[in-house]
């Protein structure tokens, strides 16, 4: 068992998931699978995102989808209205989505725990309706047209389904070699510490201001570099893409995959979508499937199938290190006593 | 080390602290007591920065602290635990603990995107940091441990551990013996004194008086925010107003 563990979470397991990517488009059966998984990844870098500020910094961010919308929209606006070529309107989008995170920060997080995701959550509705309303800017209802491809320059034509998952893929896996940087770096050790609490995390001295902001700063810009890509691949934005809803779909990932865990967004936000995939054909009737689903799963998993599995996995780690110590295990025997009676 | 100046906190009408002056010494053990609701911990979210005085000033030696932020306060070397201190339990031990020396550290986010060398450097001292402190505090074979699996005891000595990662100078201890066995405190009270030997300035919130008038070189009494006497244990357990107000009725219900 402790072998299987070591195996799925190493260096050779990760290697695997990117050669099994690489080769999904030669495998998939249409290319309308293809084009599934390309929406999925771009959905798991939003979900990457929303994992940083609300996974590793603690603060449930409501207003996710928002800033998705933020980078479709700054990308469609760009190319599409004032002709900007793809890359530097996809840079714009990311910073953009940072600069709004930036002043929404500063005001939401002077607040705590639910108060700040009431804020957030009222945030994402106001950005839905600036972007139904604001005709001028963003054609309301009707959406945008003609937006830009990414460039290929000159080399591969991103329009194609099959270059265009690449493109998404590298993307993510940019998005979680971050991440994962981030998740062991000192940075991402001061933002578990203000998850796990603020007065502790304040008498270690971290300034919570400034790293709950970076947090979020850096979460609004995943938020708006996925956004981006996902206005290029359909080629279309309206307002149903700030639709509050679709904060609650990437809430619903990262549960399923697990708060705080490196590989979470991506299991999460790949399965369900798949999942909702192959239950298409019940039309709306699958929330009826999907809906215990879930309630099971928070019942029995409520770390999320990758928090699950790392938990066991340390508990092994553990126990082995244990039984290879014999002083070690001496000492430890009579705590694990009390445990048990307690 | 530390003196407090005519330090109030009001919250609306009501005086938490009122009108409180007193000096702690570097090196020593100092105790404050009184009745529950008395503004003990209120008078620890002061010092530490959590509260803003109404009115007086704290100083640390010699720096007035009293308008600073929390994590301010802790980075000129004030360290403290909780009555309940909430670890990430599905983590190691040592995992806990390396954060604890982050603010003496500078690395940020373009540290991680190119993984400098600063960042390396740094993460190292903080691991040696946390060892260093889990070993002060006599836990070091728990390293590896999920906290999860540790005794009650074990996570106090951990949330020591995790206050002296902070490298401190005083350290603030709300409670320390609070929900462990008569064994264990007496444990607990030889690591306050070691502490002391080490050159802290420690100070804490104690109710259990067995454990306070053996280990305290000074103790301070609060009753309704206010300070009513200060002294040894000695001439603390003489006093005729500690007695009515707090340690009579105590002791007679203990009894």
């Amino acid at each position: 068992m402790h072998r299987l563990a070591s195996l799925l979470s190493g260096r050779g397991s990760r290697l695997f998931l990117l050669a099994c990517a690489l080769v999904f488009p030669l495998l998939a059966k249409s290319e309308y699978q293809v084009y599934v998984m390309a929406s999925a990844f771009i959905w798991a870098i939003a979900v990457y995102g929303l994992n940083i500020i609300t996974g590793y910094c603690g603060q449930l961010n409501l207003a996710h989808g928002g800033f998705f919308a933020i980078g479709a929209y700054a990308l469609a606006i760009l190319t599409a209205d004032h002709g900007w070529n793809f890359w530097p309107a996809f840079v714009a989008a990311a910073l953009v989505a940072a600069a709004v995170g930036a002043l929404v920060g500063l005001v939401s997080l002077r607040l705590k725990e639910h108060f700040f995701a009431i804020f957030t959550l009222c945030v994402g509705f106001i950005i839905y309706l600036l972007i139904d309303k604001w005709e001028e800017l963003t054609h309301g209802a009707v959406g945008i047209r003609g937006i830009a491809a990414p460039d290929g320059l000159g080399l591969v034509d991103f329009s194609q389904t099959v270059p265009f998952y690449y493109l998404a893929l590298a993307f993510l896996v940019l998005a979680i070699w971050f991440a994962g940087r981030l998740a062991a770096s000192l940075l991402g050790r001061t933002f578990m510490a203000i998850r796990n609490g603020d007065a502790l995390a304040q008498s270690l001295g971290i300034d919570l201001m400034r790293n709950k902001l970076l947090a979020f700063v850096l979460s609004t810009t995943y938020a708006g570099v996925a956004g981006a890509l996902y206005a290029s691949m359909i080629r279309f934005v309206g307002p149903e893409e700030a639709n509050p809803n679709h904060t609650f779909d990437m809430i619903t990932y990262l549960l399923v995959g697990g708060f705080g865990t490196l590989f979470g967004p991506l299991a999460g936000t790949v399965g369900i979508v798949w999942i909702t995939q192959s239950l298409q054909f019940l039309e709306d009737y699958r929330m009826i499937i999907f809906g215990p689903l879930i309630v099971v799963l928070v019942i029995f998993m409520p770390r999320g199938v990758v928090g699950t599995f790392l938990g066991w996995k340390l508990r092994k780690d553990t126990e082995a290190a244990r039984a290879k110590g014999p002083r070690a295990g001496a000492k430890v025997a009579p705590a694990k006593e009390a445990n048990t009676n307690a | 080390m530390l003196k407090v100046e005519n330090l109030t906190k009001m919250f609306g009408g009501l005086a938490a602290v009122h009108d409180v002056s007193v000096e702690f010494e570097a090196r020593g053990i100092n105790a404050i007591i009184g009745p529950n609701g008395a503004g003990k911990s209120t008078f620890f979210n002061l010092i530490s920065g959590v509260h803003k005085p109404t009115s007086g000033r704290i100083l640390i030696d010699g720096q007035d602290v009293s308008r600073m932020r929390c994590d301010q306060v802790a980075r000129l070397g004030v360290g403290r635990t909780f009555q309940t201190t909430h670890l990430f339990e599905q983590a190691t031990v040592l995992d806990n603990l390396i954060v604890g020396h982050r603010l003496r550290t500078r690395s940020g986010l373009w540290d991680v995107l190119v993984n400098s060398r600063r960042l390396q450097r740094e993460e190292r001292e903080c691991r040696d940091k946390a060892r260093a402190a889990l070993d002060f505090v006599g836990l070091a074979h728990l390293e590896n441990r999920v906290v999860l699996d540790i005794s009650q005891e074990e996570r106090k000595r951990v949330a020591f551990a995790l206050a002296l990662a902070t490298e401190p100078k005083l350290v603030l201890l709300d409670e320390p013996a609070a929900g462990v066995n008569p064994e264990e405190t007496e444990g607990l009270a030889r690591l306050i004194r070691k502490m002391a030997e080490h050159g802290l300035t420690v100070c804490l919130i104690e109710h259990k008086m067995d454990m306070i008038m053996g280990l305290a070189d000074k103790i301070m009494v609060l009753n309704y925010g206010e300070k009513i006497a200060e002294g040894t244990p000695a001439e603390i357990k003489a006093d005729p107003t500690v007695i009515e107000a707090y340690l009579g009725s105590d002791h007679d219900a203990a009894a």
